[in-house]
């Protein structure tokens, strides 16, 4: 009696344990078929219809917050914005959402210094091309996005052809000419001259000439047409004697002469600086204009001159790709055709000044005609459009050039804003860091 | 019908050996998907060339591991790991105790109290990551310009190396000392009252009583405190990735931790194998951390424990006198 009295509580006991593991396997692989089958519907939902929401990350400023709401308005697909702070951080998301298979979204913006890196993993990526958006950009735009095998992975949204914007106020101070067509005279040259008339400029004025050095050397480094790397992949960043000598000029010029503010780019102190008259010139790529507009909310005197030292130059500029893994594939297309057609790039372009990528778009009236009411009504679409013009080189940028510029970028950060190394030791780090990328 | 009570029997042996271990399973179960798996796989991967988006390449051995201990990256983030999680666990460990010592008084508005420290640990990290990075800005920021009104120069909150770490491990405290102060209180009301009652009639005052009775009579719950506090402050991540804008640990890795060095290789650098080879020696070294802190823990508690015992003694010693 004794042993049944024990045994048979226990067998319940061990026939519950066992339902209970028995139920929990059926729970998890429950989780996985629902999991499948969710997938499984939606993949066949994009073709049959469209979705009720597609997802976008951008990065910095776009401009397409009322282009959704007016993209809503025509279809009833809702769109997920995912904004992200800078573009180093929206290419790590985005590089972690390939390699796990999932996580990007719809349509995932990729920058003009990352893109090659990606161009790797093309297949990664949906061919976009189509006979109705055939000749939309300008060719150099369309050619950097279509890989070996002729696949075309992204619609180029915008340019950024570089002029240069100024304080009119601090210059006057600094008893500096104001009007924009005398100082697109007085600093027409190469970086000598622009560096020169900083060098004037601070001697009369408490104002730095420029933000930092990581902002001037986006404008020196896009003038060389092989700066870090060969097409035959040779990673030459730290023997090319054209980056070291820009190197040492804007050092020099930045923390001897005391011309750059000493702030990073995008960094709290850098945004705070607009509202403290902490700088007199900035590098304007056309998507510049929208950042300069937000972070000196309030602050009169801004301007743009039709100049850039050295000639022309391009900075930046994105498209928008389409992820295989997505499941709103044909929606995402749709959208990402729709976003960067002429019409939708000049609202952009009057939203934050996102300079056009599309053939109609720049020679359109809206554009030629376009004056900034921030900037002292200055004309941004000609002046930009010049610009355009004014670009002889489009530099190469193999797979790592976005890694090797990071890496310069923090040297000249070690020098102009820490102040914990000088230029040589700096650079010796430099060589190092792309040692270890060899 | 012996056959059957035979099967019964059998049945009833093999019940009492392993229906224990079917209880214990789902522990081990759960622990072998979600902990030893992930932690065999990561040295697996380490052992291979391993990109991001291509995965898996060839067999390299040790070379991976051979690589990043070749890095002065490597050394600078380990300096920063440790040197941020010193600064942050032992004033931490230290501070909870002695707020869950004022909280377990007789206060007013107890409840309050102790729901207040608590509130900096419902603020999520990021918000608190944001926040301070703003208090600590270079040239603009509210600490700065404190300072400057004082007269004293303004520090490199972002470019020099103690101060950074200083300003990270301010971040890491305001988040967790609350909460170890609450895990604290909790240990301290199951202190037997009586023990006070005794020491107050030896004539121990508040300092005495809280060293001599409370510190010893917590010596499990320290242990757990400072282990939990080893494990996460040689992990973090939040706090240095969003001390500024870029997030890699500044322009010459003042404040790059071992995680934010392993999240460089692995998702800036797309190397996994050498990603893994990080997370691995990271293992290794909190599990050695973990150790020595068991121990001195350990040692100190019991320490504690005999010298009250003592005192104790010599406490009673002096009130006869």
């Amino acid at each position: 009696m004794s042993t049944t009295d024990f045994t048979h509580p226990r067998r319940r006991r061990l026939a519950q344990a066992v339902a209970l593991g028995a139920a929990a396997t059926l729970a998890l692989s429950a989780c996985g078929a629902d999991a499948d089958a969710e997938a499984g519907s939606d993949n066949g939902d994009s073709e049959a219809a469209a979705p009720d929401s597609l997802s976008v990350t951008t990065f910095n400023e776009f401009g397409y917050e009322e282009l959704f709401e007016e993209y809503e308005e025509q279809t009833g697909i809702r769109i997920e914005h995912n904004k992200v702070d800078t573009a180093e951080n929206a290419r790590d998301s985005l590089r972690n959402s390939l390699g796990a298979g999932s996580g990007a979204s719809d349509i995932e913006a990729v920058e003009l210094d990352w893109l090659v890196e990606f161009m790797q993993y093309s297949d990664r990526f949906e061919d976009l091309s189509a006979p109705e958006v055939e000749g939309r950009w300008l060719d150099w735009k369309y050619e950097d996005a279509v890989d070996e095998e002729g696949r075309q992975i992204g619609y180029g949204t915008d340019i950024g052809p570089q002029a240069l914007c100024y304080r009119a106020d601090l210059f006057e101070e600094a008893g500096l000419p104001t009007d924009r067509e005398e100082v697109a005279d007085l600093l027409d040259g190469d970086w000598g001259n622009y560096f020169d008339t900083g060098r004037e400029f601070v001697s009369s004025s408490e104002s730095a000439w420029y933000s930092g050095s990581d902002n001037i050397w986006q404008g020196m480094i896009n003038q060389v047409e092989v700066p870090f790397e060969t097409e035959d992949g040779e990673i030459i960043a730290d023997t090319n004697p054209e980056v070291k000598d820009l190197y040492d000029e804007l050092l020099e010029a930045s923390v001897e002469d005391e011309l750059s503010a000493g702030l990073s780019q995008w960094s709290g102190d850098w945004s705070d600086a607009f509202q403290r008259d902490g700088f007199a010139t900035m590098l304007c790529p056309g998507w510049m204009l929208g950042v300069i507009e937000g972070n000196a909310d309030g602050v009169d005197g801004w301007d743009v001159a039709d100049v850039f030292p050295g000639g022309g130059g391009n900075w930046g500029g994105s498209y928008l790709t389409v992820p295989t893994q997505g499941e709103n594939i044909d929606a995402a297309k749709e959208l990402a055709a729709w976003l960067t057609a002429p019409e939708q790039q000049i609202k952009a372009f009057e939203a934050i000044g996102a300079f056009p990528s599309t053939v109609e778009a720049l020679e359109s009236e809206e554009i030629q005609s376009a004056t900034d009411e921030f900037f002292n009504d200055a004309p941004v679409g000609e002046t930009l459009a010049n610009r355009a013009e004014a670009i002889e080189v489009q530099p190469f940028k193999g797979p790592n050039y976005l890694l090797i510029n990071v890496a310069i970028q923090d040297a000249l950060n070690r020098v102009d804003v820490d102040g914990i190394d000088d230029a040589d030791d700096s650079w010796e780090k430099f060589v190092n860091d792309v040692e270890a990328m060899k | 019908m012996p056959s059957r009570n035979h099967l019964r029997s059998r049945a009833s042996a093999w019940d009492r050996k392993y229906s224990p271990y079917l209880y214990i399973s789902p522990f081990f179960i759960l622990f072998a998907i979600v902990g030893l798996f992930p932690l065999v796989y990561t040295a697996w991967v380490a052992a291979h060339d391993w990109d991001l988006i291509m995965g898996q390449g060839e067999f390299v051995g040790l070379d991976n591991f051979a690589h990043v201990v070749g890095q002065r990256a490597f050394w600078i983030a380990l300096r920063n790991t440790l040197s941020i999680f010193i600064l942050s666990t032992g004033p931490q460990v230290v501070a909870a105790i002695i707020i869950a010592y004022m909280l377990d008084s007789h206060l007013r508005a107890r409840t309050f109290w102790r729901m207040g420290v608590l509130l900096p640990y419902v603020v999520t990290p990021v918000a608190v990551a944001l926040i301070f990075s703003n208090l600590f800005s270079q040239r603009f920021g509210l600490v700065n310009s404190v300072l400057d009104t004082i007269g004293i120069d303004p520090i490199g909150w972002q470019s020099e190396v103690l101060p950074s770490h200083l300003a990270i491990a301010s971040m890491v405290n305001f988040r967790w000392t609350g909460y170890n102060a609450l895990i604290f209180l909790a240990a301290m009301q199951a202190v037997p009252r009586d023990l006070y009652e005794q020491a107050e009639i030896d004539g121990a005052g508040k300092v005495r009583q809280f060293i001599s009775v409370t510190v010893p009579m917590l010596r499990p719950t320290i242990i757990f405190v400072v282990i939990t506090s080893t494990i996460g402050g040689l992990q973090i991540f939040d706090e240095p990735r969003l001390y500024d804008q870029y997030g890699r640990g500044g322009t010459d890795g003042q404040w790059q931790t071992m995680t934010i060095y392993l999240y460089e290789l692995g998702w800036t650098r797309s190397d996994f194998g050498m990603a893994s080879a990080v997370a691995v020696l990271l293992f290794l070294l909190i599990v050695a951390i973990g150790i020595i802190n068991f121990t001195i823990t350990r040692r100190i508690a019991n320490g504690e424990g005999r010298k009250s015992s003592t005192s104790r003694r010599r406490l009673k010693k002096g009130a006869t006198l």
